[in-house]
Protein backbone atom coordinates (compact mmCIF):
# COMPACT_ATOMS: atom_id res chain seq x y z
CA UNK A 1 0.00 0.00 0.00
CA UNK A 2 2.18 2.30 1.33
CA UNK A 3 5.07 1.23 -1.90
CA UNK A 4 2.54 3.31 -4.15
CA UNK A 5 3.91 6.68 -2.44
CA UNK A 6 6.97 6.27 -3.07
CA UNK A 7 6.85 8.27 -6.51
CA UNK A 8 5.17 11.18 -4.45
CA UNK A 9 7.28 11.18 -1.86
CA UNK A 10 10.20 11.07 -4.45
CA UNK A 11 9.10 14.33 -6.08
CA UNK A 12 8.69 16.14 -2.57
CA UNK A 13 12.35 15.33 -2.34
CA UNK A 14 13.17 16.35 -5.38
CA UNK A 15 11.01 19.71 -5.16
CA UNK A 16 12.80 20.33 -2.03
CA UNK A 17 16.49 19.73 -2.96
CA UNK A 18 15.47 21.69 -6.27
CA UNK A 19 14.23 24.40 -4.21
CA UNK A 20 17.01 25.02 -1.57
CA UNK A 21 19.80 24.43 -4.24
CA UNK A 22 18.41 27.62 -6.30
CA UNK A 23 18.33 29.63 -3.81
CA UNK A 24 21.76 28.57 -2.62
CA UNK A 25 23.07 28.24 -5.61
CA UNK A 26 22.26 32.27 -6.09
CA UNK A 27 23.98 32.92 -2.97
CA UNK A 28 27.00 31.14 -3.89
CA UNK A 29 27.50 32.21 -7.57
CA UNK A 30 25.74 35.24 -8.25
CA UNK A 31 26.96 38.96 -8.05
CA UNK A 32 26.01 40.30 -4.38
CA UNK A 33 25.03 44.28 -4.89
CA UNK A 34 22.48 44.88 -2.27
CA UNK A 35 20.58 48.19 -2.30
CA UNK A 36 17.51 49.50 -0.90
CA UNK A 37 14.68 48.02 -3.37
CA UNK A 38 16.58 44.77 -3.30
CA UNK A 39 16.34 43.97 0.17
CA UNK A 40 12.69 44.78 0.53
CA UNK A 41 10.13 41.44 0.78
CA UNK A 42 9.00 40.68 -2.32
CA UNK A 43 5.25 41.40 -2.70
CA UNK A 44 4.31 41.11 -6.53
CA UNK A 45 6.24 44.63 -7.06
CA UNK A 46 4.14 46.52 -4.72
CA UNK A 47 5.09 48.20 -1.32
CA UNK A 48 4.53 45.77 1.22
CA UNK A 49 4.09 48.14 3.57
CA UNK A 50 1.14 50.37 3.76
CA UNK A 51 -3.00 50.44 3.08
CA UNK A 52 -4.27 47.39 1.47
CA UNK A 53 -7.00 49.21 0.12
CA UNK A 54 -5.41 50.53 -3.09
CA UNK A 55 -6.89 51.05 -6.36
CA UNK A 56 -5.35 48.83 -8.92
CA UNK A 57 -5.94 49.34 -12.89
CA UNK A 58 -8.59 46.59 -14.47
CA UNK A 59 -6.84 45.57 -16.47
CA UNK A 60 -4.25 43.24 -14.28
CA UNK A 61 -7.77 41.26 -13.58
CA UNK A 62 -8.62 41.17 -17.58
CA UNK A 63 -5.15 39.57 -18.01
CA UNK A 64 -5.62 37.27 -14.56
CA UNK A 65 -8.45 36.25 -16.54
CA UNK A 66 -7.28 35.70 -20.09
CA UNK A 67 -4.73 33.65 -18.81
CA UNK A 68 -6.81 31.34 -17.64
CA UNK A 69 -8.02 30.80 -20.96
CA UNK A 70 -4.37 29.66 -22.05
CA UNK A 71 -3.96 27.98 -19.14
CA UNK A 72 -6.74 25.64 -19.39
CA UNK A 73 -5.88 24.93 -22.97
CA UNK A 74 -2.85 23.61 -21.84
CA UNK A 75 -3.81 21.60 -18.94
CA UNK A 76 -6.30 19.66 -21.31
CA UNK A 77 -4.11 19.34 -24.44
CA UNK A 78 -1.26 18.05 -22.81
CA UNK A 79 -2.59 14.64 -21.43
CA UNK A 80 -4.08 14.04 -24.29
CA UNK A 81 -0.90 14.62 -26.35
CA UNK A 82 1.11 12.45 -23.65
CA UNK A 83 -1.82 9.46 -24.27
CA UNK A 84 -2.80 10.24 -28.21
CA UNK A 85 -0.48 7.50 -29.79
CA UNK A 86 -2.86 4.42 -27.60
CA UNK A 87 -5.93 6.89 -28.38
CA UNK A 88 -4.59 7.01 -31.57
CA UNK A 89 -4.68 3.49 -31.98
CA UNK A 90 -7.76 2.61 -30.21
CA UNK A 91 -10.21 5.01 -32.00
CA UNK A 92 -8.18 6.19 -35.21
CA UNK A 93 -9.26 9.32 -36.66
CA UNK A 94 -12.42 9.51 -33.72
CA UNK A 95 -9.45 10.35 -31.40
CA UNK A 96 -9.45 14.33 -32.77
CA UNK A 97 -13.04 14.97 -32.22
CA UNK A 98 -12.95 15.15 -29.01
CA UNK A 99 -10.14 17.93 -28.70
CA UNK A 100 -11.29 19.27 -31.39
CA UNK A 101 -14.65 20.02 -30.17
CA UNK A 102 -13.18 21.72 -27.07
CA UNK A 103 -10.50 23.70 -28.63
CA UNK A 104 -13.21 25.49 -30.82
CA UNK A 105 -15.39 26.59 -27.75
CA UNK A 106 -12.16 27.46 -25.99
CA UNK A 107 -10.79 29.53 -29.22
CA UNK A 108 -14.46 31.25 -29.11
CA UNK A 109 -14.14 32.52 -26.07
CA UNK A 110 -10.51 33.75 -27.18
CA UNK A 111 -12.12 35.33 -30.54
CA UNK A 112 -15.24 36.75 -27.99
CA UNK A 113 -12.65 38.84 -26.67
CA UNK A 114 -10.58 39.65 -29.20
CA UNK A 115 -13.54 40.98 -30.92
CA UNK A 116 -14.81 42.89 -28.11
CA UNK A 117 -11.27 44.58 -27.51
CA UNK A 118 -10.39 42.88 -24.25
CA UNK A 119 -6.44 42.68 -25.64
CA UNK A 120 -6.41 46.62 -26.31
CA UNK A 121 -3.90 47.70 -23.59
CA UNK A 122 -5.12 51.78 -23.78
CA UNK B 1 -14.19 5.45 -22.88
CA UNK B 2 -15.93 7.07 -26.37
CA UNK B 3 -18.96 8.62 -26.49
CA UNK B 4 -21.57 6.95 -28.27
CA UNK B 5 -24.14 8.10 -30.86
CA UNK B 6 -27.03 6.63 -28.52
CA UNK B 7 -25.90 8.56 -25.62
CA UNK B 8 -25.40 11.70 -27.65
CA UNK B 9 -29.13 11.24 -28.89
CA UNK B 10 -30.28 11.33 -25.32
CA UNK B 11 -28.76 14.32 -24.87
CA UNK B 12 -29.97 16.50 -27.06
CA UNK B 13 -31.28 19.38 -25.30
CA UNK B 14 -27.99 19.66 -23.85
CA UNK B 15 -25.97 19.67 -26.69
CA UNK B 16 -28.96 22.20 -28.75
CA UNK B 17 -28.63 24.81 -25.79
CA UNK B 18 -24.81 24.26 -25.37
CA UNK B 19 -24.28 24.70 -29.28
CA UNK B 20 -26.91 27.45 -29.32
CA UNK B 21 -24.62 29.78 -26.45
CA UNK B 22 -21.81 29.31 -28.67
CA UNK B 23 -24.36 30.31 -31.85
CA UNK B 24 -25.36 33.32 -29.58
CA UNK B 25 -21.97 34.27 -28.55
CA UNK B 26 -21.28 34.31 -32.24
CA UNK B 27 -23.85 36.56 -33.27
CA UNK B 28 -23.18 38.95 -30.84
CA UNK B 29 -19.82 39.26 -31.46
CA UNK B 30 -20.49 40.06 -35.65
CA UNK B 31 -24.09 41.22 -36.31
CA UNK B 32 -25.55 44.36 -35.59
CA UNK B 33 -29.18 43.20 -34.81
CA UNK B 34 -27.86 41.02 -32.05
CA UNK B 35 -30.34 42.92 -29.72
CA UNK B 36 -33.42 41.91 -31.79
CA UNK B 37 -32.03 38.14 -32.99
CA UNK B 38 -30.82 37.06 -29.52
CA UNK B 39 -34.08 37.56 -27.30
CA UNK B 40 -36.54 35.10 -29.51
CA UNK B 41 -33.22 33.07 -30.78
CA UNK B 42 -32.82 32.26 -26.69
CA UNK B 43 -36.59 31.45 -26.48
CA UNK B 44 -36.90 29.48 -28.99
CA UNK B 45 -33.96 27.30 -28.01
CA UNK B 46 -35.64 26.91 -24.22
CA UNK B 47 -39.09 26.30 -25.64
CA UNK B 48 -37.13 23.81 -28.12
CA UNK B 49 -35.70 22.27 -24.98
CA UNK B 50 -38.80 22.39 -22.98
CA UNK B 51 -40.98 20.47 -25.49
CA UNK B 52 -38.17 18.05 -25.53
CA UNK B 53 -38.21 17.57 -21.90
CA UNK B 54 -41.57 16.67 -21.52
CA UNK B 55 -42.09 14.09 -24.37
CA UNK B 56 -38.92 12.47 -22.86
CA UNK B 57 -40.70 12.32 -19.21
CA UNK B 58 -41.57 8.65 -19.62
CA UNK B 59 -37.81 7.49 -20.87
CA UNK B 60 -35.69 6.81 -17.70
CA UNK B 61 -32.02 6.13 -18.22
CA UNK B 62 -28.46 6.51 -16.61
CA UNK B 63 -25.77 7.62 -18.84
CA UNK B 64 -22.14 7.98 -19.40
CA UNK B 65 -21.30 5.13 -16.90
CA UNK B 66 -23.94 6.87 -14.20
CA UNK B 67 -23.29 10.31 -14.46
CA UNK B 68 -25.90 11.77 -16.00
CA UNK B 69 -29.91 10.77 -15.90
CA UNK B 70 -31.91 11.96 -18.55
CA UNK B 71 -35.75 11.71 -18.61
CA UNK B 72 -38.21 11.29 -15.31
CA UNK B 73 -37.79 13.96 -12.64
CA UNK B 74 -34.99 15.76 -14.56
CA UNK B 75 -37.36 15.71 -17.36
CA UNK B 76 -39.66 17.72 -15.32
CA UNK B 77 -37.55 19.93 -13.62
CA UNK B 78 -35.92 20.71 -17.26
CA UNK B 79 -39.07 22.21 -18.42
CA UNK B 80 -39.71 24.19 -15.29
CA UNK B 81 -36.01 25.66 -16.73
CA UNK B 82 -36.62 26.55 -19.71
CA UNK B 83 -40.06 27.51 -19.71
CA UNK B 84 -38.56 30.05 -16.40
CA UNK B 85 -35.93 31.05 -18.70
CA UNK B 86 -37.86 31.57 -22.23
CA UNK B 87 -40.73 33.67 -19.59
CA UNK B 88 -38.16 35.88 -18.26
CA UNK B 89 -36.17 36.15 -21.51
CA UNK B 90 -39.37 37.25 -22.66
CA UNK B 91 -39.93 39.98 -20.12
CA UNK B 92 -36.73 40.93 -20.26
CA UNK B 93 -36.79 42.38 -23.73
CA UNK B 94 -37.82 46.17 -23.28
CA UNK B 95 -36.80 45.70 -19.51
CA UNK B 96 -32.46 45.53 -19.78
CA UNK B 97 -33.25 48.36 -22.48
CA UNK B 98 -34.85 50.49 -19.75
CA UNK B 99 -32.31 49.13 -17.14
CA UNK B 100 -29.13 50.03 -18.92
CA UNK B 101 -28.56 46.77 -19.96
CA UNK B 102 -28.94 45.73 -23.04
CA UNK B 103 -26.38 43.80 -24.02
CA UNK B 104 -26.26 40.59 -25.91
CA UNK B 105 -24.31 39.06 -23.22
CA UNK B 106 -27.32 38.52 -20.72
CA UNK B 107 -28.98 36.30 -23.01
CA UNK B 108 -26.02 34.33 -23.13
CA UNK B 109 -25.30 34.19 -19.78
CA UNK B 110 -29.10 33.17 -19.02
CA UNK B 111 -28.86 30.22 -21.67
CA UNK B 112 -25.53 29.10 -19.79
CA UNK B 113 -27.31 29.46 -16.59
CA UNK B 114 -30.28 26.87 -17.61
CA UNK B 115 -28.04 25.20 -18.89
CA UNK B 116 -25.43 24.77 -15.94
CA UNK B 117 -29.43 24.04 -13.85
CA UNK B 118 -30.16 21.42 -16.22
CA UNK B 119 -26.93 19.67 -15.37
CA UNK B 120 -27.51 19.82 -11.83
CA UNK B 121 -31.02 18.43 -12.10
CA UNK B 122 -29.39 15.18 -14.27
CA UNK B 123 -26.19 14.86 -12.46
CA UNK B 124 -26.43 11.22 -10.43
CA UNK B 125 -22.84 11.50 -10.08
CA UNK B 126 -21.38 14.84 -7.31
CA UNK B 127 -19.09 15.78 -9.61
CA UNK B 128 -21.60 16.86 -12.13
CA UNK B 129 -23.40 18.74 -9.24
CA UNK B 130 -20.91 20.85 -8.67
CA UNK B 131 -20.19 21.57 -12.13
CA UNK B 132 -23.60 22.88 -12.66
CA UNK B 133 -23.67 24.55 -9.87
CA UNK B 134 -20.95 26.17 -10.60
CA UNK B 135 -21.98 26.89 -14.19
CA UNK B 136 -25.33 28.60 -12.43
CA UNK B 137 -23.78 30.49 -9.63
CA UNK B 138 -21.24 32.04 -11.98
CA UNK B 139 -23.75 33.38 -14.65
CA UNK B 140 -26.25 34.32 -11.92
CA UNK B 141 -23.08 36.77 -9.89
CA UNK B 142 -22.09 38.22 -13.67
CA UNK B 143 -26.05 38.77 -14.33
CA UNK B 144 -26.58 40.22 -11.15
CA UNK B 145 -23.84 43.26 -11.82
CA UNK B 146 -24.77 43.27 -15.39
CA UNK B 147 -25.09 46.90 -15.48
CA UNK B 148 -21.69 47.90 -14.38
CA UNK B 149 -22.78 51.46 -13.30
CA UNK B 150 -25.68 50.88 -11.00
CA UNK B 151 -24.18 51.05 -7.74
CA UNK B 152 -26.63 48.99 -6.04
CA UNK B 153 -26.60 46.07 -8.38
CA UNK B 154 -22.33 46.00 -7.61
CA UNK B 155 -22.94 45.80 -4.16
CA UNK B 156 -25.67 43.08 -4.42
CA UNK B 157 -23.17 40.80 -6.98
CA UNK B 158 -20.52 40.98 -4.74
CA UNK B 159 -22.55 40.14 -1.90
CA UNK B 160 -24.15 37.19 -3.53
CA UNK B 161 -20.37 36.35 -5.41
CA UNK B 162 -18.63 36.28 -1.89
CA UNK B 163 -21.35 34.16 0.08
CA UNK B 164 -22.16 31.98 -2.89
CA UNK B 165 -18.07 31.70 -2.72
CA UNK B 166 -18.83 30.29 0.79
CA UNK B 167 -21.71 28.30 0.78
CA UNK B 168 -19.34 26.41 -2.28
CA UNK B 169 -17.13 26.17 -0.05
CA UNK B 170 -19.70 23.89 2.34
CA UNK B 171 -20.66 21.73 -0.33
CA UNK B 172 -16.97 21.02 -1.37
CA UNK B 173 -16.07 19.91 1.90
CA UNK B 174 -19.01 18.20 2.56
CA UNK B 175 -18.05 16.59 -1.01
CA UNK B 176 -14.97 15.12 -0.28
CA UNK B 177 -16.07 13.95 3.18
CA UNK B 178 -18.76 11.91 1.62
CA UNK B 179 -16.11 10.92 -0.74
CA UNK B 180 -13.49 10.11 1.68
CA UNK B 181 -16.08 7.88 3.52
CA UNK B 182 -18.20 6.46 0.77
CA UNK B 183 -15.32 6.02 -1.65
CA UNK B 184 -17.77 6.76 -4.46
CA UNK B 185 -18.79 10.13 -6.28
CA UNK B 186 -21.91 8.44 -7.84
CA UNK B 187 -25.12 9.14 -6.13
CA UNK B 188 -26.68 5.72 -7.08
CA UNK B 189 -24.27 3.83 -5.16
CA UNK B 190 -23.93 6.32 -2.03
CA UNK B 191 -27.73 5.73 -1.77
CA UNK B 192 -27.44 1.95 -2.03
CA UNK B 193 -25.48 1.89 1.37
CA UNK B 194 -26.97 4.99 2.80
CA UNK B 195 -28.29 3.28 5.87
CA UNK B 196 -24.60 1.24 6.43
CA UNK B 197 -22.51 4.82 6.07
CA UNK B 198 -25.34 6.46 8.24
CA UNK B 199 -23.37 5.17 11.17
CA UNK B 200 -20.36 7.10 10.48
CA UNK B 201 -19.76 10.14 11.75
CA UNK B 202 -17.37 11.71 9.15
CA UNK B 203 -19.98 10.76 6.57
CA UNK B 204 -23.09 12.51 8.47
CA UNK B 205 -20.88 15.54 9.10
CA UNK B 206 -20.09 15.53 4.87
CA UNK B 207 -23.85 14.77 3.80
CA UNK B 208 -24.95 17.96 6.44
CA UNK B 209 -22.36 19.93 4.99
CA UNK B 210 -23.73 19.16 1.78
CA UNK B 211 -27.11 20.18 2.92
CA UNK B 212 -26.32 23.75 4.38
CA UNK B 213 -24.19 24.55 1.15
CA UNK B 214 -27.42 23.58 -0.91
CA UNK B 215 -29.57 25.16 2.06
CA UNK B 216 -27.89 28.42 1.19
CA UNK B 217 -29.00 28.45 -2.61
CA UNK B 218 -32.50 27.78 -1.83
CA UNK B 219 -32.46 30.84 0.55
CA UNK B 220 -33.24 28.81 3.53
CA UNK B 221 -33.35 30.89 7.12
CA UNK B 222 -30.10 30.97 9.05
CA UNK B 223 -28.86 31.04 5.41
CA UNK B 224 -30.38 33.88 4.07
CA UNK B 225 -28.54 37.14 4.35
CA UNK B 226 -27.76 37.73 1.07
CA UNK B 227 -31.52 36.94 0.02
CA UNK B 228 -32.89 40.34 0.56
CA UNK B 229 -29.92 42.89 -0.80
CA UNK B 230 -29.41 40.37 -3.73
CA UNK B 231 -32.98 40.12 -4.74
CA UNK B 232 -33.33 44.25 -4.25
CA UNK B 233 -30.32 45.10 -6.10
CA UNK B 234 -30.09 43.05 -9.04
CA UNK B 235 -32.19 43.63 -12.14
CA UNK B 236 -35.79 42.36 -11.57
CA UNK B 237 -35.54 39.84 -14.63
CA UNK B 238 -32.93 38.01 -12.91
CA UNK B 239 -34.56 38.27 -9.98
CA UNK B 240 -37.11 36.33 -11.33
CA UNK B 241 -34.98 33.59 -12.83
CA UNK B 242 -32.43 33.68 -9.62
CA UNK B 243 -36.04 32.78 -7.03
CA UNK B 244 -37.88 30.32 -9.71
CA UNK B 245 -34.61 28.52 -11.31
CA UNK B 246 -32.06 28.76 -8.90
CA UNK B 247 -34.16 27.26 -5.96
CA UNK B 248 -35.86 24.42 -8.22
CA UNK B 249 -31.86 23.49 -9.37
CA UNK B 250 -30.96 23.35 -5.21
CA UNK B 251 -33.78 21.77 -4.65
CA UNK B 252 -33.46 18.90 -7.11
CA UNK B 253 -30.26 18.14 -6.08
CA UNK B 254 -31.56 17.99 -2.75
CA UNK B 255 -34.40 15.36 -3.90
CA UNK B 256 -31.77 13.64 -5.32
CA UNK B 257 -29.69 13.18 -2.59
CA UNK B 258 -31.82 12.10 -0.08
CA UNK B 259 -33.24 9.48 -2.51
CA UNK B 260 -32.34 6.95 0.35
CA UNK B 261 -35.17 8.47 2.80
CA UNK B 262 -37.62 9.15 -0.42
CA UNK B 263 -37.35 5.68 -1.63
CA UNK B 264 -35.26 2.80 0.66
CA UNK B 265 -37.89 3.48 3.43
CA UNK B 266 -34.86 4.85 5.39
CA UNK B 267 -36.00 6.22 8.91
CA UNK B 268 -35.34 10.17 7.59
CA UNK B 269 -32.33 10.82 10.44
CA UNK B 270 -32.55 14.68 8.91
CA UNK B 271 -35.95 15.40 9.29
CA UNK B 272 -35.10 17.25 12.67
CA UNK B 273 -32.99 19.68 10.72
CA UNK B 274 -35.10 20.20 8.00
CA UNK B 275 -38.20 20.65 10.31
CA UNK B 276 -35.77 23.35 12.20
CA UNK B 277 -34.78 24.89 8.75
CA UNK B 278 -38.95 24.76 7.39
CA UNK B 279 -40.15 26.23 10.61
CA UNK B 280 -38.05 29.21 11.04
CA UNK B 281 -37.43 30.12 7.07
CA UNK B 282 -41.28 30.36 6.89
CA UNK B 283 -42.12 31.97 10.11
CA UNK B 284 -38.72 34.56 9.40
CA UNK B 285 -39.50 35.34 6.12
CA UNK B 286 -43.24 35.93 6.56
CA UNK B 287 -42.98 38.37 9.71
CA UNK B 288 -40.15 40.02 8.44
CA UNK B 289 -42.18 40.98 4.70
CA UNK B 290 -44.70 42.74 6.88
CA UNK B 291 -42.22 45.49 7.98
CA UNK B 292 -40.94 45.83 3.78
CA UNK B 293 -42.02 48.83 1.87
CA UNK B 294 -40.14 48.28 -0.96
CA UNK B 295 -42.02 45.70 -2.77
CA UNK B 296 -39.11 43.32 -4.10
CA UNK B 297 -37.51 43.26 -0.95
CA UNK B 298 -40.84 42.53 0.07
CA UNK B 299 -41.04 39.40 -2.45
CA UNK B 300 -37.10 37.85 -1.66
CA UNK B 301 -38.51 37.79 2.35
CA UNK B 302 -41.40 36.06 0.52
CA UNK B 303 -39.20 33.92 -1.06
CA UNK B 304 -37.35 32.92 2.35
CA UNK B 305 -40.95 31.82 3.55
CA UNK B 306 -41.70 29.55 0.69
CA UNK B 307 -38.25 27.86 0.86
CA UNK B 308 -39.45 26.95 4.15
CA UNK B 309 -43.04 25.47 3.12
CA UNK B 310 -41.35 23.11 0.68
CA UNK B 311 -38.56 22.50 3.76
CA UNK B 312 -41.80 20.78 4.97
CA UNK B 313 -41.74 18.54 2.07
CA UNK B 314 -38.19 17.40 2.71
CA UNK B 315 -38.85 16.65 6.29
CA UNK B 316 -41.78 14.53 5.70
CA UNK B 317 -39.78 12.70 3.45
CA UNK B 318 -42.01 10.27 1.34
CA UNK B 319 -42.87 10.06 -2.14
CA UNK B 320 -46.11 12.00 -1.71
CA UNK B 321 -43.78 15.08 -0.50
CA UNK B 322 -41.62 14.66 -3.16
CA UNK B 323 -44.30 15.23 -6.31
CA UNK B 324 -45.97 18.09 -3.74
CA UNK B 325 -42.38 20.12 -3.79
CA UNK B 326 -42.10 19.46 -7.65
CA UNK B 327 -45.74 20.45 -8.33
CA UNK B 328 -44.93 23.69 -5.48
CA UNK B 329 -41.89 24.29 -7.75
CA UNK B 330 -43.26 24.62 -11.22
CA UNK B 331 -46.30 26.79 -9.81
CA UNK B 332 -43.65 29.24 -8.03
CA UNK B 333 -41.90 29.38 -11.29
CA UNK B 334 -45.29 31.23 -12.52
CA UNK B 335 -46.39 33.36 -9.51
CA UNK B 336 -42.83 34.44 -9.10
CA UNK B 337 -41.53 35.41 -12.69
CA UNK B 338 -45.11 36.81 -13.08
CA UNK B 339 -44.79 38.64 -10.32
CA UNK B 340 -41.83 40.21 -10.81
CA UNK B 341 -42.87 40.63 -14.62
CA UNK B 342 -45.42 43.59 -13.33
CA UNK B 343 -42.37 45.11 -11.02
CA UNK B 344 -40.32 45.00 -14.06
CA UNK B 345 -42.92 47.03 -15.82
CA UNK B 346 -43.49 49.37 -13.56
CA UNK B 347 -39.99 49.75 -12.55
CA UNK B 348 -38.59 53.23 -13.46
CA UNK B 349 -35.13 53.28 -15.23
CA UNK B 350 -33.08 54.49 -12.09
CA UNK B 351 -34.33 51.52 -9.47
CA UNK B 352 -37.57 53.50 -8.74
CA UNK B 353 -40.81 52.80 -8.42
CA UNK B 354 -40.68 49.48 -6.44
CA UNK B 355 -42.07 50.80 -3.49
CA UNK B 356 -45.61 50.22 -2.47
CA UNK B 357 -46.57 53.70 -2.91
CA UNK B 358 -46.18 53.64 -6.61
CA UNK B 359 -48.91 50.89 -6.62
CA UNK B 360 -51.42 52.77 -5.10
CA UNK B 361 -54.17 53.54 -7.21
CA UNK B 362 -53.02 51.35 -10.06
CA UNK B 363 -56.61 49.83 -10.51
CA UNK B 364 -57.79 53.18 -11.84
CA UNK B 365 -54.33 53.62 -14.06
CA UNK B 366 -54.21 50.40 -15.46
CA UNK B 367 -56.68 47.86 -14.56
CA UNK B 368 -55.14 45.00 -16.64
CA UNK B 369 -51.78 45.16 -14.53
CA UNK B 370 -53.48 45.51 -11.21
CA UNK B 371 -55.60 42.33 -11.96
CA UNK B 372 -52.84 40.56 -12.58
CA UNK B 373 -51.12 41.49 -9.71
CA UNK B 374 -53.79 40.82 -7.47
CA UNK B 375 -53.78 37.55 -9.23
CA UNK B 376 -50.19 36.86 -8.33
CA UNK B 377 -50.12 37.83 -4.80
CA UNK B 378 -53.11 35.92 -4.20
CA UNK B 379 -51.72 32.60 -5.54
CA UNK B 380 -48.43 33.55 -3.50
CA UNK B 381 -50.35 33.94 -0.37
CA UNK B 382 -52.15 30.40 -1.36
CA UNK B 383 -55.90 31.19 -1.53
CA UNK B 384 -57.38 29.18 -3.30
CA UNK B 385 -58.72 28.02 -6.36
CA UNK B 386 -55.51 29.18 -7.57
CA UNK B 387 -52.33 27.31 -8.42
CA UNK B 388 -50.94 28.73 -5.39
CA UNK B 389 -52.97 26.72 -3.20
CA UNK B 390 -52.35 23.28 -4.34
CA UNK B 391 -48.63 23.84 -4.08
CA UNK B 392 -48.90 24.69 -0.09
CA UNK B 393 -51.96 21.43 0.17
CA UNK B 394 -50.09 19.20 -1.31
CA UNK B 395 -46.89 19.59 1.24
CA UNK B 396 -48.56 19.60 3.83
CA UNK B 397 -51.17 16.74 2.82
CA UNK B 398 -47.39 14.86 2.70
CA UNK B 399 -46.03 15.97 6.24
CA UNK B 400 -49.50 15.19 7.89
CA UNK B 401 -49.26 11.84 6.58
CA UNK B 402 -45.42 11.21 7.99
CA UNK B 403 -47.24 12.36 11.85
CA UNK B 404 -45.67 15.36 11.16
CA UNK B 405 -49.12 17.27 11.89
CA UNK B 406 -47.77 20.05 14.39
CA UNK B 407 -45.01 21.36 11.08
CA UNK B 408 -48.19 21.87 8.51
CA UNK B 409 -49.90 23.43 11.32
CA UNK B 410 -47.59 26.13 11.63
CA UNK B 411 -47.08 26.08 8.11
CA UNK B 412 -50.56 27.33 8.05
CA UNK B 413 -49.88 30.03 10.76
CA UNK B 414 -47.17 31.46 8.35
CA UNK B 415 -49.62 31.32 5.84
CA UNK B 416 -52.40 33.17 7.31
CA UNK B 417 -49.65 35.78 8.52
CA UNK B 418 -48.08 36.20 4.99
CA UNK B 419 -51.65 36.87 3.64
CA UNK B 420 -51.48 39.90 5.46
CA UNK B 421 -48.61 41.58 3.10
CA UNK B 422 -49.78 40.18 0.60
CA UNK B 423 -53.15 41.44 0.34
CA UNK B 424 -51.75 45.07 1.56
CA UNK B 425 -50.46 45.12 -2.04
CA UNK B 426 -53.78 44.70 -3.15
CA UNK B 427 -55.59 47.34 -0.84
CA UNK B 428 -52.73 49.63 -2.38
CA UNK B 429 -53.62 49.10 -5.88
CA UNK B 430 -57.67 49.26 -5.47
CA UNK B 431 -58.37 51.43 -2.29
CA UNK B 432 -55.58 53.97 -2.55
CA UNK B 433 -55.42 57.28 -4.28
CA UNK B 434 -52.45 57.46 -6.22
CA UNK B 435 -50.13 59.63 -4.79
CA UNK B 436 -47.06 59.43 -7.27
CA UNK B 437 -47.81 60.62 -10.81
CA UNK B 438 -46.19 58.73 -13.54
CA UNK B 439 -47.30 56.83 -16.54
CA UNK B 440 -46.71 53.55 -17.19
CA UNK B 441 -44.89 52.53 -20.38
CA UNK B 442 -46.73 49.20 -20.78
CA UNK B 443 -44.36 46.91 -23.09
CA UNK B 444 -45.84 44.55 -24.88
CA UNK B 445 -43.60 41.21 -24.66
CA UNK B 446 -43.65 42.20 -20.57
CA UNK B 447 -47.75 41.59 -20.44
CA UNK B 448 -47.09 38.86 -22.62
CA UNK B 449 -45.47 37.26 -19.75
CA UNK B 450 -47.99 38.54 -17.20
CA UNK B 451 -50.74 36.75 -19.13
CA UNK B 452 -49.02 33.52 -19.69
CA UNK B 453 -47.71 33.45 -16.25
CA UNK B 454 -51.09 34.61 -14.58
CA UNK B 455 -53.53 32.19 -17.15
CA UNK B 456 -51.26 29.14 -16.19
CA UNK B 457 -51.99 29.80 -12.53
CA UNK B 458 -55.33 29.76 -12.87
CA UNK B 459 -55.15 26.31 -15.28
CA UNK B 460 -53.03 24.81 -13.11
CA UNK B 461 -55.64 26.08 -10.04
CA UNK B 462 -58.46 24.60 -11.51
CA UNK B 463 -56.92 21.68 -12.96
CA UNK B 464 -54.30 20.73 -11.04
CA UNK B 465 -54.94 16.93 -11.94
CA UNK B 466 -53.24 16.80 -15.71
CA UNK B 467 -49.64 18.21 -14.06
CA UNK B 468 -49.79 16.63 -10.82
CA UNK B 469 -50.44 13.08 -12.49
CA UNK B 470 -47.57 13.43 -14.56
CA UNK B 471 -45.47 14.39 -11.69
CA UNK B 472 -47.05 11.57 -9.80
CA UNK B 473 -46.32 8.94 -12.75
CA UNK B 474 -43.06 10.55 -12.62
CA UNK B 475 -42.11 10.00 -8.86
CA UNK B 476 -43.30 6.83 -8.55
Amino acid sequence: MIEQYIPIFMVMVFAIIFGLGVIFASKIFGPNRPNKFKLMPYESGKDPVGDARERMSIKYYLVAMLFIIFDIEVIFVYPWGVEFKKLFADFGILAFTPMLVFLIVLELGFLYIYVKGGLKWD
Amino acid sequence: MMLNSSELMQIIPFLVLGTGIVISLLIEMYSSKSDAILPWLTIALLIYVAVHSINEVGSNDLLFGGMLAVGGKSSIFNFLFAVGGALVSLGAIDYIKKYGANFGEFYVLVQSSILGMMFMSGARDILVVFLGLELMSICFYVLVGINRKKINANEASMKYFLLGAFATGFIVYGVALVFGTAQTMRIGEILVNFSSLSGNILFMTGFILLIVGFAFKIAAFPFHMWVPDVYTGSSTAVTGLMSTGGKAAAFSVLLVLLGAVFTQEIENTFMPLFAGLAVLSMLYGSIVAIAQNNLKRMLAYSSISHAGYMLIGLAAGNLESVTGIMFYLVIYVFMNIGAFGIIAIIEGPNDDRVDLNSYAGLHQKNPVLALFMALFMLALAGLPPLAGFFGKYYVFIAAIESDLTWLAIVGVFSSVISVYFYLRVIVYMYFKESEVDFNVNISPTGLMTVVICGLLLIVYGLFPGSLLGLIASVVN
